[in-house]
């Protein structure tokens, strides 16, 4: 059994102090954030070696974070540009018994991350489901298609921070 | 003439009275045999986590309700529990006591739906009346104390919206004894019949390994064998005063983690519960439920991931605060979204009849799918 602090200096030594850093100054869990690029590896390496063994996926959930430059298009609808949209995954062990929170944060403006489908293949809905609400794309997803929403809905994502509703679905009016 | 064969695509649902609801299963078929299963879902989609952006933190307990309905005490539960630790909280005694009381009725209530409808999709029916009007005696204690028959909006953050009604505590008494016999009975009609046996015994295997990478919980889990229950290995509120047993598949009358085995962990478990709200009966103090509920609820900015034994397997909420009076995200994990992913796994040999006993046994809410 590991606290998140211990599982955060075995990840620094191994992937550099560059990429993997620690927010802990926060109420609730702390995280550890790992850059895109080292993100697959450090996957992998949670889940095959002896000493983590998180053998569960918890939950994947998309943020977005609206830390961009805010502003207000034509209607007086704010959009957000720039900044990052984040994907936590809140790992478990079975058989070691410790919990880990880590996130990755990919530019809002071309989000994508590799997919860890094949790792825990609980990953598959929950992307899909990131992908839906948020648009991040998580590269070698065997079928990444939008879950909760309609297959065609063409409006954007729901859960973005400056999403708008659209006027009509398929001659339906949308906004209540 | 060379006979020809294809492969045969069938839409199970949206309207299917053995789907739980508006799911919609994309079957493929070599002949009678399945060869892969597509769930489409969304159909209830009612934006939950997008809603809980506009509300403030009270505000989103009414709509936890609104997921897995058949369980909405608990959901309640996950919930205040998870913005009580973020706060920092702590809640009176007499609060957690009523808290798990109601909590493990739910769960009774929950498994009874669950045991009931699988009964009535493999074709018996008695046992499903049975069931409901048990339930029914459930239900009434619910709304005796807050009011609501199925969504109660009773566990508030801090506390619980009513104290219990005086009658409450004998009035569950008797229930815990009038129902017990009651279970004996279900086993004789339905749990220990030939015909369920032979429909239910290894079909929708799902061996421990698979359940785990698949990240299944709850009963489904340990029906696997494993034996894992938040309740006795993370115990959240006072769960760790109770004594109780985790019953986990043993392959009786088949192999260990089918269908039956996953039918018969909801049987034993209602038992369970029942003996945790004997002990806490006895043990509940006096005092006031709203003591704790603070007048501005305001969590300090952070995030934090919790989660809770509902009667579907691990209820998880996780949820980010930037310091004001709405959540910035709030995000669910749904045990029966979870479950529902392993249909292609668990129905590929199996017959068209089959896919309905799997999906009965892995007990899903399309509410909670959905949200």
């Amino acid at each position: 059994m590991k606290t998140p602090e211990e599982i955060f200096e075995l990840l620094k030594n191994k992937f550099g102090e560059e990429h993997i850093t620690f927010t802990n100054d926060q109420a609730g869990d702390p995280y550890v954030t790992v850059a895109p690029e080292k993100f697959r590896a450090a996957a992998v390496y949670l889940s095959r070696d002896a000493e983590m063994k998180f053998d569960s996926l918890m939950l994947l959930s998309g943020v977005d974070d609206a830390n961009g430059e805010k502003s207000k298009d034509e209607n007086e609808n704010e959009i957000i540009t720039g900044g990052t949209l984040s994907v936590y995954y809140n790992l478990f062990s079975l058989e070691l018994r410790h919990k880990v929170t880590v996130r990755v944060s990919v530019p809002r403006e071309n989000p994508e991350i590799e997919s860890i489908t094949d790792i825990w293949r609980t990953a598959d809905w929950h992307e899909r489901e990131a992908y839906d609400m948020f648009g991040i794309i998580f590269k070698n997803h065997p079928d990444l298609r939008r879950i909760l929403m309609p297959y065609d809905w063409d409006a954007g994502y729901p859960l973005r921070k400056d999403y708008q509703n659209p006027e009509f679905y398929h001659g339906m009016k949308v906004p209540y | 003439m060379a006979i020809k064969t294809e492969e045969m695509v069938l839409n199970m649902g949206p309207q299917h009275p053995s789907t739980h609801g508006v799911l919609r299963l994309e079957l493929k078929l070599d002949g009678e045999l399945i060869t892969g299963v597509t769930p489409h879902i969304g159909y209830l989609h009612r934006c939950f986590e997008k809603h809980c952006e506009a509300m403030t933190y009270p505000q989103v307990v009414p709509y936890t309700d609104r997921m897995d309905y058949l369980a909405a005490m608990y959901n309640n539960f996950g919930y205040v529990t998870a913005v009580e630790k973020l706060m920092g909280i702590e809640v009176p005694e007499r609060v957690e006591y009523i808290r798990i009381i109601m909590g493990e009725l739910q769960r009774i209530a929950s498994h009874m739906v669950a045991v009931g409808t699988y009964g009535l999709d493999i074709g018996a029916f008695t046992p499903f009346l049975y069931l409901f009007r048990d339930r029914e005696k459930i239900l009434s204690l619910f709304e005796k104390t807050c009011g609501a028959r199925l969504l109660y909006n009773y566990m508030w953050i801090g506390g619980v919206s009513h104290d219990l009604h005086p009658d409450f505590l004998r009035l569950t008494k008797e229930f815990i004894d009038y129902f017990r016999p009651n279970i004996k009975e279900l086993n004789n009609l339905l749990t220990f019949n030939k015909i369920f046996i032979e429909r239910t015994a290894n079909v929708g295997i799902l061996p421990a390994d698979v359940a785990v990478n698949y990240g299944m919980t709850g009963p489904n889990l340990r029906a696997s064998g494993i034996k894992y229950d938040l309740r006795k290995d993370e115990p959240y509120s006072i769960y760790d005063r109770f004594d109780f047993d985790v019953p986990i598949g043993d392959g009786r009358h088949g192999t260990i983690g089918d269908c039956w085995d996953r039918y018969y962990m909801r049987v034993l478990e209602m038992e369970e519960s029942l003996k945790i709200i004997e002990q806490a009966i006895e043990q509940i103090p006096d005092g006031d439920v709203h003591s704790a509920i603070p007048k501005r609820i305001k969590p300090p900015a952070g995030s934090i991931y919790h989660r809770v034994e509902n009667p579907r397997g691990e209820l998880g909420y996780f949820i980010i605060s930037d310091g004001s009076l709405n959540p910035f995200r709030v995000k669910v994990r749904p045990p029966s979204f979870v479950s529902l992913e392993l249909m292609d796994e668990l129905c590929k040999g199996h017959l068209v009849a089959d896919v309905v006993a799997i999906l009965g046994s892995i007990d899903i809410v399309l509410g909670e799918v959905d949200r």
